[in-house]
């Protein structure tokens, strides 16, 4: 079951500087995952979903703006850290990040088992015998025959990369792993034995997840909450029992809805109309433009309302002085 | 005004056949080392039967080299089919040549998975568009103009004058699919082949752009060819489906009863592998069969599941590849020899 705060995210804010001025691809999120909790992080391409992801890491563009607002791991401030101290204390020792395209994060030149084994020994300053055994107990763990781990990244077929680079990130036993787009590119029956393993490894080593995507019906299979994304902020953030089931938001009702799903008569319905540019977002609701609901309030910005104390929702119908037009 | 209009070409055939009619149709290709040392043939689409009446739409699922694009290109003319028959509207596609096969493409759309890779990045929309106009010579200006207005505007780019002046890469990726579709609508086609063509964009672009497809498909009464690997995205939209495994197609029926009572254990581990969005899948391991996808270079002998598959039947499933056409129902076949 889910434990005490892991982390915890407030008012976080992202810039890239642009030509045409700062885009802010996050602006003003609020999350919290806990010991052992799953939090999938919902949204369209564009939401800030993956520049979430980074900013988390600290694997940042050059033209992205130092990152402002909170961002606490087991109460502790990261996000002032010196990136010395970052790259020592936290990336890929406290939080580890699982790529979307796992040919582009494995270097084509060097044995998988070399690079599951990179970290241990940068960062865990373990010797090679070591460091291969643990690569080893982690490719069993992911499900790869420890044999596989002198081949080379093009020897693997695509589900073992993904596995490898699961294993490459487990292998320092972070708190937190970062899943961006892990089975997005992945076949139907490869996706769900990789979404096997995570459950396995979540139910067996305590760790937590982040997992980042935009395909809804595989973030149900991990998930215990959910945050959904839209232009930049959350919009929405319950327990998958609540999200997926009734969600509040009307951008979150009319986006269950567009899932074409296998077992239901209705067909899926399209949202009409695109998300607003993040270079000049609307003043109030960011989806009030394509919002069935929006009333006159809407050009204010929406506060996040608490439902009850885990269940948050950024929309004016739900707040108490206001409740609809 | 409809921009369908019949082409004399798909009504000469015999009136008993089917718009499309593929039998026993292989397409391989040679692997050669140094450009000559035959080292082996991949075996792309080995042994595909199937037909497509005309206003037909037909999905074909399988997993990424289960065969499914080679299917596709061969049945665009882009592949010569090693052996085997692809008849459309009468006329054999791998026999096509010069003029016959430039008729040809005009009555066969196409629209691609990767809608930016589709277009060419320096031509506006209405030169791409204008360009299969010239080649099958529609004349004057005016008249090409006013298909690509009424073409733009059918799949919801309008004002069309504006989109027309754009480049792709000033075009949303639904935009640039729609645009897609637009080209292939231009000829007045016959069918419609669509090659994962939601695959690349966002959840809600796909439905947008699949209802889209299904529209236009029922407007013109065309044929639709429609290839995915996401059996989520096949109801609604097409009429029957056909499951592709290692080059072979081991399952076709109507779509709700492929979905409801899959026949072949393959169909059954994509299904039991897929689920709606529900919280209590994530407490739920699903079943996956063990294995990879079959080599199509050497794939395994009798039925190219049988590695993988929980009913396999030692002494028969690894010895004898099933015919096809095992038929619980009619309009349902299976190859498994579970269903004989």
């Amino acid at each position: 079951m889910a434990g005490a705060p892991l982390l915890e995210i407030e008012n976080l804010r992202l810039g890239y500087a642009t030509e045409r001025g700062t885009l802010w691809a996050v602006d003003g999120v609020n999350l919290e995952v806990r010991r052992n909790e799953a939090l999938a992080v919902l949204g369209e391409s564009g939401c800030g979903k993956s520049s979430l992801a980074r900013t988390l890491l600290r694997t940042l563009p050059r033209n992205a703006h130092a990152p402002s607002g909170q961002m606490r791991l087991d109460g502790r401030d990261v996000l002032g850290l010196p990136e010395e101290r970052f790259r020592r204390e936290v990336r890929w020792v406290r939080i580890a990040l699982v790529m979307q395209a796992a040919m582009n994060a494995l270097n084509p030149v060097v044995r998988v088992g070399e690079q599951v084994a990179e970290p241990l020994r940068v960062h865990h300053r373990l010797g090679r015998r070591e460091a291969h055994r643990r690569a080893g107990a982690a490719f069993e763990e992911v499900g790869i025959a420890t044999d596989f781990l002198r081949r080379y990244p093009h020897e693997l077929s695509g589900g073992m990369r993904q596995r490898a680079v699961l294993a490459m990130a487990l292998v320092t036993e972070p708190d937190l792993v970062v899943l961006d787009e892990p089975t997005s590119a992945l076949d139907v029956l490869t996706q769900a034995s990789i979404m096997n393993v995570l459950k396995r490894i979540k139910a067996q080593r305590g760790v937590s997840f982040v997992l980042i995507t935009h395909d809804i019906a595989t973030s149900s299979e991990l998930a215990d909450r959910v945050a959904l994304m839209y232009a930049g902020q959350v919009v929405e953030t319950a327990s998958a029992e609540a999200f997926f089931g009734h969600p509040a938001h009307p951008y979150s009702r009319l986006l269950m809805d567009s899932v074409p799903r296998l077992h239901q008569e209705q067909p899926p319905r399209a949202i009409p109309g695109r998300p607003p540019s993040l270079l000049e977002p609307p003043t109030g609701c960011r989806f009030a433009e394509r919002c069935p609901k929006a009333y006159e309030r809407c050009s204010e910005p929406p506060p996040e309302v608490a439902y009850d104390t885990r269940h948050r929702v950024r929309c004016w119908l739900h707040h108490r002085s206001g409740g609809g037009p | 005004m409809s921009l369908h209009s019949p082409i004399a070409a798909h009504t000469t055939g015999s009136t008993d056949e089917a718009l499309l009619c593929v039998d026993g149709l292989h397409t391989h290709f040679e692997l050669r080392q140094w450009g000559f040392l035959r080292t082996g043939t991949v075996r792309a689409v080995d042994g595909v039967a199937f037909s497509l009446d005309a206003g037909e739409a037909i999905a074909v699922v399988g997993e990424s080299g289960c065969g499914k694009s080679s299917l596709a290109r061969t049945l665009l003319g882009l592949h010569r089919p090693t052996a085997g028959s692809a008849r459309f509207a009468g006329t054999e596609v791998g026999e096509l040549n010069g003029a016959a096969l430039k008729t040809y493409r005009a009555q066969v759309g196409y629209v691609q998975q990767d809608p930016y890779g589709a277009l060419p990045p320096f031509m506006e929309v209405q030169r791409i568009l204008a360009e299969p106009l010239i080649i099958h010579g529609v004349r004057p200006r005016a008249e090409r103009w006013r298909r690509i207005e009424a073409a733009l505007e059918e799949v919801g780019l309008s004002p069309a004058a504006e989109v027309a002046g754009k480049f792709p890469h000033q075009l949303s990726g639904g935009q640039q699919q729609r645009v897609v579709i637009a080209r292939a609508l231009l000829l007045r086609p016959a069918m419609i082949i669509a090659d994962e063509p939601v695959s690349m964009l966002d959840a809600s672009v796909r439905v947008e752009i699949l209802n889209l497809l299904h529209r236009v498909q029922q407007e013109h009464d065309l044929a639709l060819l429609y290839i995915t690997h996401d059996l989520s995205t096949v109801r609604h939209y097409v009429d029957r489906a056909m499951v592709m495994y290692g080059g072979r197609i081991v399952e076709q029926a109507p779509v709700d009863a492929l979905l409801q009572r899959p026949q072949h254990p393959y169909t059954e581990a994509l299904l039991s592998a897929l689920g709606d969005p529900d919280a209590a899948n994530a407490g739920r391991p699903r079943p996956v069969p063990g294995g990879e996808a079959p080599s199509l270079i050497q794939p395994p002998t009798g039925c190219r599941y049988h590695p993988r598959c929980p009913h396999a039947m030692a002494g028969r499933c690894e010895l004898d590849p099933p015919p096809p056409d095992f038929r619980p129902r009619p309009e349902h076949r299976a190859a498994c020899w579970l269903r004989e």
